[in-house]
């Protein structure tokens, strides 16, 4: 059954359930003992449930528009103030203002994105499309990194880096995303490109197109959705990324929003958790906005690669 | 499919090929292998420097004595030896595997049960998806470690709440008795993306075969046990795989609500942080690649079990 868990059964799967067909499904319900009691019991209990899982968070932001004191007292998610104090405060509280490092991450994803996109599109073609001599163990050897822990390679990694003179750059954190080393977006977009019709690439093969442009002209436009998963998940990964940061990264003026943040913690004393939950509430913004607008991708990637 | 089907394929052999078959191919790969391997180039010099090299170079240092400044000095076994002896690595093997035991099959639990009520055909079955799937894209973050240490605190979101019962509560975060349970409420709190991959693997059981159960008179609870769950099983299996994994590797959230120290008393000294320490605090690379091959002969032992293991409870239709 895990055969069929692919990305293209689900997308279709939830394109074709049309609103009459859940409709329909909805009166078989009915009529096979459904009962509106236990329906409306049902939906309170899923409600209180995710009300209970998002209060934390939702009470950050509350919090983070209160003054200070509030936070040890006030439980609640009622706002009666609004204060914007925090936010000014903890923008400027490091030595350097809290764009630098919002840019310093913003610049560390497009890298690590548009290193994803190509590297691992074009490994993804050759194993999905091309034959060619070892390519069973070159594929097995792609899984097992896939579970391979971070640890088992960081040390030598960073002894590398730094003796290349990489630390305190940006390169340490985007180079391995230039040569494909995220297994998961391989694989994605391997499940993806197996469920293009091969008649389209024999077509252009007959024309006389060589696999870079069968790749450039056919593959890649159709494997839009898959690009956009890798795109998607490679920016909240690397947004959330906190030890490959706290490795490379020491200086203040290089540090990223994670890193900020917890130099943050580090610095602050009793009084200035107010600042620190707006910083924080600044730094979830854009993965919550990535959420909001990208979830189609997320939920597709998510069933084909297990996710984080 | 799934990785670990993919993986599973791959051991169990070639098809067997005609000789016309083999001839086509032979052929067909005159002309793909050039291409093939330019297209992997990225990727075959990233297996290479970022993954393989390395890996064999940590190896090597787990013989030696390296502290970055000096050449590193062969020692032997040494690492090994002192890590028999090591109290504080033994502790924090203890807090990893607590952590991975406890949350794991917690998080998978909540996660089967909350994608079993969500029903084919559920009212705002999309709006709970999302609401429960937030936490996981969330939870891996510095801002919400920041906000757990907040919540368990001392004076924190949760002793506010019970001080309303007039129950008076501690630090959660600085006692070393719970300190270990908020992070473990904190995975179990992501139990959002392995959810979507039930919900997944839900939508493929035949309707039919429900239909026909309910004919026979099965009630609720019998039709999921007998054939959700069963039919569930390699999706199950996918899961308790890969959060197994990703568990044992956690350190952000060890990190920060301890400050980095794995504090009170060790009691969140997660193997990782404790491997951090020691390599990077302390620039003990030999002993720090030394315990990250055993990290990785944990996680291979225990992925090997669950391999071996599922013979016995996951059933494959093919």
């Amino acid at each position: 059954m895990t055969d069929t868990l692919t990305t293209r059964s689900i997308t279709t799967d939830s394109k074709n359930r049309s609103r009459e067909a859940k409709e329909a499904e909805r009166q078989y319900r009915r009529a096979r003992g459904w009962s509106p009691w236990k329906s409306v019991l049902k939906h309170i209990g899923l409600i209180l449930v995710g009300f209970i899982m998002l209060y934390p968070v939702i009470w950050l932001v509350v919090s983070s528009l209160r003054p200070t004191e509030e936070i040890f007292r006030n439980p609640g998610i009622v706002l009666d103030s609004f204060e914007v104090s925090n936010y000014s405060e903890g923008w400027n509280t490091l030595s350097e203002p809290f764009h630098v490092f919002l840019l310093n991450s913003v610049l560390i994803v497009l890298g690590c994105i548009v290193g994803n996109l190509v590297s691992c599109s074009m490994a993804a073609y050759a194993f999905a499309r091309l034959k060619f001599s070892g390519k069973r163990w070159w594929f097995a050897a792609m899984l097992m990194t896939l579970m391979l822990p971070i640890h088992v390679i960081i040390v030598p990694q960073y002894i590398m880096f730094s003796q290349l003179g990489f630390v305190n750059t940006y390169l340490p954190l985007i180079l391995p995303k230039i040569l494909a080393t995220d297994a998961f977006f391989v694989f994605l977009m391997v499940q993806f490109i197996r469920g293009i019709p091969k008649e389209l690439d024999e077509a252009a093969r007959i024309d006389g197109c060589g696999h870079a442009r069968i790749f450039g002209v056919i593959i890649l436009p159709l494997m839009v959705p898959a690009l956009a998963t890798t795109a998607i998940f490679t920016f909240i990964w690397t947004w959330n990324d906190f030890f490959s940061q706290l490795l490379y990264l020491t200086k203040p003026e290089m540090y990223t929003v994670p890193l900020a943040l917890r130099a943050f913690m580090d610095a602050q004393s009793s009084t200035s958790w107010g600042p620190m939950f707006a910083m924080s509430v600044v730094s979830l913004l854009p993965i919550f906005l990535v959420f909001l607008f990208g979830q189609r991708f997320l939920l597709k990637g998510i069933a084909t690669t297990g996710g984080k | 499919m799934s990785a670990l089907g993919e993986l599973r394929k791959l051991s169990a052999g070639k098809r067997p090929q005609t000789a016309a078959e083999k001839a086509f191919i032979k052929k067909d790969n005159r002309r793909d292998n050039k291409a093939a391997y330019l297209f992997l180039l990225p990727w075959l010099i990233g297996l290479a420097v970022i993954t393989v090299g390395p890996m064999v170079a940590s190896l090597a240092l787990s013989f030696t004595k390296y502290n970055l400044l000096q050449a590193p000095k062969f020692i032997g076994l040494d690492n090994f030896i002192r890590m028999m002896g090591d109290e504080r690595l033994h502790n924090s093997l203890g807090v990893t595997f607590v952590y991975v035991f406890v949350s794991v099959p917690l998080q998978l639990a909540a996660a089967l049960a909350l994608a079993a009520l969500l029903d084919r055909g559920l009212r705002g079955l999309a709006i709970y998806r999302s609401v429960y799937y937030l936490p996981s894209l969330l939870g891996s973050s510095v801002a919400i470690a920041v906000l757990w240490k907040q919540v368990f605190g001392g004076e924190g979101l949760v002793n506010q709440f019970i001080a309303i019962f007039g129950i008076e509560g501690r630090s959660w975060i600085a006692d070393p008795s719970t300190a270990l349970s908020t992070l473990i409420t904190l995975n179990v709190w992501t139990f959002g993306a392995p959810m979507v991959i039930f919900l997944a693997g839900l939508r493929q059981i035949p309707v039919m075969y429900h239909e026909a159960a309910q004919m026979d008179g099965a009630t609720k609870w019998q039709r999921f046990t007998k054939i959700t769950l069963p039919l569930l099983t390699p999706i199950i299996f996918f899961n308790l795989v890969l959060q197994i994994i990703h568990a044992f590797q956690a350190f952000t959230q060890a990190f920060i609500v301890s400050g980095g120290t794995g504090g009170p008393a060790d009691s969140t000294l997660f193997y990782t942080l404790y491997l951090y320490n020691r390599g990077f605090s302390n620039f003990d690379m030999g002993y720090a690649s030394a315990m990250a091959w055993f990290l990785l002969l944990i996680i291979g032992v225990f992925t090997a079990i669950n391999f071996w293991a599922s013979k016995y409870w996951v059933n494959y239709d093919d």
